[in-house]
C-alpha cells in the first residue's frame, strides 16, 4: 500500500499490553489484561479446537461468545511459557475470533470472554503430538 | 506487495473477514541452528480491522500466535464497505491493506 502513511492515526492506535504478554500467570494476565480474573466458565463461551493436534506449531481454535455485552474476547493456553495467547476488543463486531496458535504441550486451551466487567470462560483440551516452541 | 491477503464475504449486514498475513512471528526463544545464536523476537503486536474507517476489531497477538497468522472475524458492513487489516510487529514495522467487500 503506497497511500499506507495516509491511512487515519487511529487505525494504528491499537496499543500492547506488555505486562499482560509478559506475565507467566494465567490470573495475572488477565488482572493486567481486564483488571478482574477468576473467569466463571459458562457455556455461553463456545471454544473451537481440534481434539489432538499433530502439529503443535499450527493449532486451529475459534472462540465465540453468546455472553450479552461481550466486548473482549482472549486465547489462553495455561501451560505455554506466557498463557496468553491474543486479545480482540470489538466495537460492533461479533464476539468471534478465529486464528491458528501454537502449543508447547497437551493442554486446555481457554477463551476467556469479558461482558460488563466479568469474566466468561471456557476451556477444551488439545493433545499435542508435536510441540509448537521447538526447533 | 503487501504482506496482508484478505477474503471478505458479504451476508447481510455482515462481512466475514479471512485474513492470512506474511509474517514469521518469531518468539526470541529459538536458536540459529548455524549460528547458535538466539533469533530475535519479530511478531505482530497490534492489530486492527476497520469498515470505512472505523475500528471494528483491535487485538493483540503474541509469540504464541502461529507463524504467518491467520485470523477470521465478523464485523458488520455490506458489500463495497471499505476493509482495512492494519499491524505492528515489536520490532516496529508496520503494514496495512485495504479492500472492498
Amino acid at each position: 500500500m503506497q497511500l499506507a502513511w495516509l491511512t487515519p492515526r487511529a487505525v494504528l492506535a491499537a496499543a500492547w499490553p506488555e505486562k499482560a504478554y509478559s506475565t507467566k500467570g494465567f490470573d495475572e494476565a488477565l488482572n493486567d489484561l481486564f483488571g478482574a480474573s477468576n473467569p466463571t466458565e459458562s457455556k455461553d463461551v463456545t471454544i473451537k479446537a481440534p481434539d489432538i493436534a499433530e502439529n503443535g506449531a499450527v493449532v486451529p481454535v475459534t472462540i465465540e461468545s453468546a455472553v450479552a455485552g461481550t466486548d473482549n474476547i482472549a486465547i489462553l493456553v495455561k501451560g505455554n511459557p506466557t498463557p496468553l495467547v491474543a486479545n480482540f476488543k470489538f466495537d460492533g463486531a461479533q464476539p468471534f475470533a478465529s486464528t491458528r496458535i501454537r502449543m508447547g504441550k497437551t493442554d486446555n486451551v481457554i477463551g476467556v470472554a469479558h461482558a460488563g466487567g466479568k469474566l466468561y470462560m471456557a476451556e477444551k483440551q488439545v493433545k499435542v503430538t508435536i510441540g509448537g516452541c521447538g526447533g | 506487495m503487501s504482506t496482508i491477503k484478505m477474503r471478505i464475504s458479504a451476508a447481510g449486514d455482515v462481512l466475514d473477514i479471512k485474513s492470512l498475513i506474511e509474517q514469521v512471528m518469531e518468539s526470541g526463544r529459538m536458536k540459529d541452528k548455524a549460528t547458535g545464536k538466539l533469533i530475535p523476537a519479530n511478531y505482530i503486536q497490534t492489530l486492527t480491522v476497520s469498515v470505512n474507517d472505523k475500528p471494528a476489531v483491535e487485538g493483540n497477538l503474541s509469540v504464541a500466535v502461529s507463524k504467518n497468522p491467520y485470523i477470521n472475524f465478523k464485523v458488520p458492513g455490506k458489500k463495497g464497505d471499505k476493509v482495512t487489516i492494519a499491524y505492528t510487529t515489536n520490532l516496529g514495522k508496520s503494514d496495512t491493506a485495504t479492500q472492498t467487500a
